[in-house]
């Protein structure tokens, strides 16, 4: 579902080592400036390879972590259809952290190590699913407004300069548009409904709206790495653009369900053509970053159970083609 | 035991018949077999694929980046194999 602009957490990552010479960064820019992708076993400056870790496994791990809000409702979805509609959407997830994973491995990086350093929290996942999901509209606007975030996201990152990492986000991508659709189509259905139905999906889009905004990473002024990022061409827009992009786009969607978005000092410039909006309070961004958000133990917690309590089912696979093995042999 | 990683496999797809299978991805598996469920339940959600390549990681042969000048430079002074090396006169056609 989503990566964030985390990329600030990341220490001494802009310098160049001493082995790197100023001829081998000089035509590694060369390539990135003539639009070239850069392939696994290219020569690649460490900090590079260690930002583009970083980044696609946070990436992959959001995705994996994202299954938890909406996988709460796999067994209260209202109907058949929904909840088919749902599983299908939690299996993309899953499906997406997966792609990434592969993506992350090219650049020398066991998966076990990714999946050690996420359930240890060093590794960070996106802030968005640390928010619990209450209602049913919660699905309908996680789809509508997380997924869409994502989306604006994702989108510029297809042309990243790394060539498995954007072979992997056009996967992604091509997928993403049905999960904001199901996820709009619920709030559509809510707001038609009656008023208590409707009620439900203001009170869904008052909880999700400011920490959608929030996905989009802290702002270009506080954002240490994004040039660096730029440089490279593994980032294409800053943080705030993007996030006004969103803004620009979803207004409108809300307008059409009849519902509020809760900022008052939301309005439409009519100079620049894009909405003005409050402050977003960084405060709890870096709060729930910091493992203080209403959900952080519960979703880790999660996590760690499923992992051990899988361990087993590793184990048997793999003593079974093991045995297999020194059979045929 | 221990918690041993599963080994790497890459997934080539072949979309639909007549074209040839292309590389997707790479998925973990303990052995060939949940290799191609594993691809298939990664890769083909959405019909992606009438058919699956699963080969080890460690299995493949690649050339060296490195050495791609080098490597691929006999390949560079034969332009006599470009049809375009060719001076035809304008007045001859079919060929």
């Amino acid at each position: 579902m989503y990566t964030q602009g985390l990329d600030q957490s990341g220490k001494g990552e802009t310098g160049a080592r001493g082995e790197e010479t100023a001829a081998q960064l000089d035509a590694f820019q060369a390539r990135i400036d003539a639009e070239e992708k850069i392939e696994a076993k290219d020569w690649m400056p460490e900090a590079y390879r260690r930002t583009l870790i970083r980044q696609i496994s946070q990436h992959a791990h959001s995705e994996i972590i994202g299954m938890q809000p909406e996988g709460n409702w796999l067994t209260r979805a209202p109907s058949l259809k929904r909840k088919a509609i749902l599983l299908a959407k939690v299996q993309d997830e899953a499906g997406h952290g997966l792609y990434l994973y592969s993506a992350a491995e090219t650049l020398g990086v066991s998966r076990d190590q990714m999946v050690a350093d996420l359930l240890s929290g060093k590794a960070k996942y996106s802030s968005i699913f640390n928010y619990p999901t209450l209602s049913w509209a919660d699905v309908g606007a996680i789809g509508w407004l997380v997924d869409g975030a994502a989306i604006m996201n994702q989108i510029p990152l297809c042309r990243c300069s790394y060539g498995p990492y954007s072979r992997a986000m056009i996967r992604v991508c091509k997928e993403e548009s049905f999960h904001q659709r199901q996820g709009y189509e619920i709030m559509l259905m809510l707001c038609r409904g009656t008023e208590e139905q409707k009620a439900m999906a203001q009170d869904a889009l008052n909880r999700f709206w400011w920490p959608s905004l929030m996905m989009f990473g802290p702002s270009d002024t506080d954002s240490k790495h994004s040039a660096q990022s730029m440089r490279w061409k593994i980032k294409r827009f800053s943080n705030d653009e993007l996030r006004q992009k969103f803004i620009d786009v979803t207004v409108p969607q809300a307008e059409f369900l009849g519902l509020t978005v809760p900022d008052e000092n939301l309005r439409l410039n009519e100079e620049t053509g894009h909405y003005e909006h409050s402050e977003i309070d960084w405060r709890e961004f870096y709060d729930v970053l910091a493992g203080n958000g209403p959900c952080n133990r519960q979703r880790m917690g999660k996590r760690r159970k499923a992992h051990d309590d899988g361990a087993w089912v590793r184990e048997a696979a793999r003593a079974y083609a093991e045995k297999r093995a020194a059979v045929a042999a | 035991m221990t918690d041993k990683e599963w080994p790497l496999y890459e997934v080539f797809i072949r979309s639909r018949s007549g074209l040839s299978h292309r590389h997707a991805g790479s998925v973990h598996a303990a052995d060939d077999e949940m290799a191609l469920t594993n691809a298939r339940d990664t890769y083909t959600r959405r019909n992606e694929g009438v058919s699956i390549w699963v080969v080890r990681s460690d299995k493949i042969v690649a050339s060296d980046p490195d050495e791609a000048a080098a490597f691929f430079e006999p390949a560079k002074d034969k332009v006599y194999r470009h049809p375009t090396f060719y001076d035809i006169p304008d007045e001859v056609e079919n060929l």
